[in-house]
C-alpha cells in the first residue's frame, strides 16, 4: 500500500510537469503541442549522451537538455506556429502542424539515434524505506528535483513580468498588446518553456525508465489524459491531473497484468468526460 | 474576412432551411448534364475498366492502386467528420474494429466475407455512435486529444483480447473472399489464389459507392446541416436543429466506412494484427484530406493517390517515408493550407 503511494507520488510529481509544459503552450497559443512526448524523448537522449555516454555531471547534462529543447521550441514558435496561426481559417490546420512535427522529431531520433532502448546508470544509489515501503535513492532525486522545477515555474508565471506577460497573453490577446506587450516574443517564450519542461522531464525519467525513439506517442497520450483529466490550459488542472494518472498508474501496475491498466484508465476518461467534458478544473468550453 | 464568413454562414442557413436544393448553374441549365460530370464519367470509365483491363496482369501495380482506394475510401470518412468541424484521429481504430470483426467471424465461426463486410461496417458504427454520443460533446483539441486516446485504447484493447483476439500474434489466416452466391446464382465467383484483380473490382466499387453516397449526403439537407454545425452548433441548434443527432451521424457513417475498409484489407492481407493500424496510420487519413483539399470531396483521394503513388513511384526514398510525410504536412500547412485541389477550384 505505502509502495504504491510512493510509486504515485514519484510518477505523479513527474506528470505534473509533462502536464504543465503541455498546458502553458495550449493556454498561451491555443496550440496543443503533438510533439510533447517528442520533446520528453529527444531530453532523455540528450541526458542519455551527456551523462550515460560522455559521463558528464547528470545536473549539467540537464541543464544541456532543457536548453536544446527550448531551442527547439523557440524554432517551432518562430518558423512554423507563428505563421500558420496567422494564415490558418480552421483550427485543424495548426493541429495537422503540430502532428507533423511530432512525426518529424520522431523520425529524426529514429535516424540518428537508432531503435534501440537507452537507459543511463543510476546518479544516486541507496534505498529510503518509508512506512513499509522503499523508495530508491535515484526516483528521490526525481522527485524533488521536479518539485523544484514547478514550484520554480509557479514563481516565474506569478511573479515576473514575462510571467505576468504570459498570464495576460492566455486572458485575452488583445488586451495583452494594447498594453505594449511583445506577443511574439512572450509566445516564443511561452513555447521555449514548454518544450524545455518536456525535455526536462525526458532527463529526470531516463534515470528511472529506459527510452527509445519511437516512445513519444506514448508519453504524449499520456499528457493529453492529464490535460483532459485537469483541464486544459489550468495550471492547477495540470498538476492535478499529473498526479491523478500517476496513482492510477501505480495502482494499475501493482495489481493488473500488463497493459491493461491504461485500457481501463481510458474507458475511465471517456466516462468521466460524459459527465465533465472539461475536466476538474477547466472552465467550461465554448 | 468577418464578412465573408457571415455571408457563408447566412449561406448555409439558407441552404438548411430550403432542404438542400441548390440554383442550378449556368452551364447545366443549357446541357442536361455539366462539363464536370462529363469529365468524372469518363475519369470512372478509366478507372472501372479501363485500367483493370490493361494492368490485368501486373500484380504490383494493381496491388498500389488497390491500396490507394481503400486508404482513399476510410479517408473519405475521416473528411465527413472535417465537415461537422471535428479533427477525427480516431479513424484507425475502427478501421482496427473492422478487421478483426472480419477476422473473428470468418476465422471462429466461418462466416463468409460477403456478410462480414457489411457486418464489419455496422459493428464500427455501433461501436462508433456508443462512443461517439458522449465524446462529440467535446471539440476542436479536445475531441482530437480524446480521440487520439481511442486509438490508442483500441490497439491495447485487442493486445488484451486473449484467446478471442489472439493477442499480440494477431489473426493471421483469414480465408479469401468465397463466391457470392442467392437462389443458387453466383453473382461474385470466388476469389482465387493471389490473383488481385478481384480485390480490385472490389476496391474500385466501394470507393466508388462511397463517392457517390457522400455526394448525394452531402448536397442534401442532411450535408447543410452538417456544414452549419462547423460553423456554429449554437445557432444550428437554435434553428431547430438536433445537434447531438446530426454529429453522432456523420461520427456513426465515418466509422461504417473506416470498418468497410478495415475489413477489406484484413481479406486483402489475410492477417490483421492490434498493430496494423495505429495512432500514425490516423494522421495519415487525415494527411490524405488536408493534402487535397478539405473544401472537397475528391480531396481525400486525390490526397492518397497521389502521395501513395509518388511513393511507389520513388523507390529509393522510401525508408524515408514517415519523415517525408511529415514535412509534407508541415509544408503544406506554411504554405498552401487548403490543398492542391484549392489551387484550382477557388471557394
Amino acid at each position: 500500500m505505502s509502495q504504491m503511494i510512493i510509486n504515485g507520488m514519484v510518477l505523479g510529481m513527474i506528470y505534473a510537469l509533462i502536464a504543465l509544459g503541455l498546458t502553458l503552450i495550449f493556454s498561451i497559443m491555443n496550440v496543443v503541442n503533438f510533439a510533447h512526448g517528442q520533446m520528453y524523448m529527444l531530453g532523455g537522449f540528450v541526458v542519455y549522451y551527456l551523462y550515460g555516454v560522455y559521463q558528464l555531471n547528470y545536473f549539467l547534462a540537464l541543464i544541456a537538455a532543457a536548453l536544446a529543447l527550448a531551442v527547439i521550441g523557440i524554432i517551432f514558435e518562430k518558423f512554423f506556429f507563428r505563421r500558420v496561426i496567422r494564415l490558418a481559417k480552421r483550427e485543424e490546420n495548426t493541429m495537422l502542424l503540430a502532428m507533423g512535427t511530432a512525426l518529424l522529431l520522431e523520425n529524426l531520433a529514429l535516424f540518428s539515434f537508432g531503435e534501440k532502448q537507452r537507459g543511463v546508470p543510476p546518479v544516486v544509489t541507496g534505498v529510503y524505506e518509508i512506512g513499509g515501503g522503499y523508495l530508491p535513492a535515484g526516483r528521490a532525486l526525481v522527485f524533488f528535483v521536479a518539485l523544484f522545477l514547478v514550484i520554480g515555474l509557479l514563481l516565474f508565471v506569478q511573479y515576473t513580468r514575462p510571467g505576468r506577460a504570459m498570464r495576460a497573453l492566455a486572458q485575452d490577446k488583445e488586451a495583452t498588446y494594447l498594453q505594449g506587450v511583445d506577443i511574439n516574443q512572450i509566445s516564443a517564450l511561452g513555447f521555449a518553456i514548454g518544450a524545455a519542461l518536456a525535455g526536462l522531464a525526458g532527463g529526470l525519467l531516463i534515470t528511472i525508465f529506459a527510452i527509445n525513439a519511437g516512445s513519444g506517442t506514448a508519453v504524449s497520450t499520456k499528457a493529453f489524459t492529464m490535460i483532459m483529466i485537469g483541464g486544459a490550459g489550468v495550471v492547477s488542472g495540470a498538476i492535478l491531473g499529473g498526479f491523478v494518472l500517476g496513482f492510477c498508474e501505480a495502482i494499475g501496475y501493482e495489481t493488473l497484468p500488463g497493459s491493461t491498466t491504461y485500457l481501463i484508465i481510458f474507458i475511465a476518461l471517456i466516462l468521466f468526460l460524459i459527465v465533465r467534458p472539461q475536466g476538474i478544473m477547466g472552465r467550461p468550453q465554448g | 474576412m468577418a464578412a465573408t464568413r457571415k455571408v457563408e454562414s447566412e449561406r448555409v442557413e439558407e441552404k438548411v432551411r430550403e432542404g438542400g436544393k441548390g440554383k442550378p448553374g449556368i452551364l447545366s441549365s443549357v446541357l442536361p448534364f455539366s462539363l464536370s460530370s462529363v469529365l468524372l464519367f469518363f475519369l470512372g470509365l478509366i478507372y472501372l475498366i479501363i485500367f483493370p483491363l490493361l494492368y490485368r496482369d501486373s500484380r504490383y501495380v494493381l496491388g498500389v492502386v488497390i491500396n490507394a482506394s481503400m486508404l482513399s475510401v476510410i479517408s473519405l470518412g475521416v473528411w465527413l467528420t472535417f465537415t461537422i468541424g471535428r479533427t477525427n484521429i480516431s479513424q484507425g481504430a475502427f478501421a482496427l474494429i473492422g478487421g478483426y470483426t472480419t477476422a473473428i467471424l470468418s476465422v471462429r465461426y466461418g462466416v463468409s466475407f460477403w456478410l462480414c463486410l457489411p457486418l464489419s461496417g455496422l459493428m464500427a458504427a455501433l461501436i462508433g455512435a456508443l462512443i461517439g454520443w458522449p465524446i462529440l460533446r467535446l471539440r476542436g483539441v479536445y475531441f482530437a486529444m480524446i480521440t487520439l486516446s481511442l486509438t490508442e485504447a483500441t490497439r491495447l484493447a485487442f493486445l488484451n483480447g486473449g484467446d478471442f483476439t489472439r493477442g499480440g500474434t494477431g489473426i493471421v489466416d483469414i480465408p479469401r473472399p468465397g463466391a457470392l452466391s442467392i437462389a443458387g446464382i453466383t453473382l461474385i465467383p470466388a476469389f482465387k489464389g493471389s490473383d488481385p484483380l478481384p480485390f480490385y473490382y472490389l476496391a474500385a466499387s466501394l470507393l466508388v459507392l462511397t463517392l457517390i453516397s457522400l455526394r448525394r449526403l452531402t448536397q442534401s439537407r442532411i450535408g447543410w446541416v452538417f456544414r452549419s454545425l462547423r460553423q456554429n452548433e449554437e445557432l444550428a441548434s437554435s434553428i431547430g436543429i438536433n445537434v447531438a443527432k446530426y454529429r453522432v451521424m456523420a461520427y456513426a457513417i465515418c466509422c461504417f466506412i473506416g470498418g468497410l475498409g478495415g475489413s477489406f484489407f484484413a481479406a486483402f492481407q489475410q492477417n490483421i494484427y492490434p498493430a496494423t493500424y495505429t495512432v500514425t496510420d490516423s494522421i495519415y487519413f487525415m494527411l490524405y484530406c488536408f493534402l487535397g483539399g478539405l473544401d472537397y470531396l475528391f480531396g481525400p483521394v486525390v490526397g492518397a493517390f497521389l502521395l501513395i503513388i509518388s511513393f511507389e513511384l520513388l523507390h529509393s526514398i522510401q525508408t524515408y517515408q514517415t519523415m517525408i510525410y511529415a514535412i509534407i504536412m508541415i509544408t503544406f500547412m506554411l504554405w498552401l493550407p487548403n490543398g492542391i485541389l484549392s489551387l484550382r477550384f477557388k471557394k
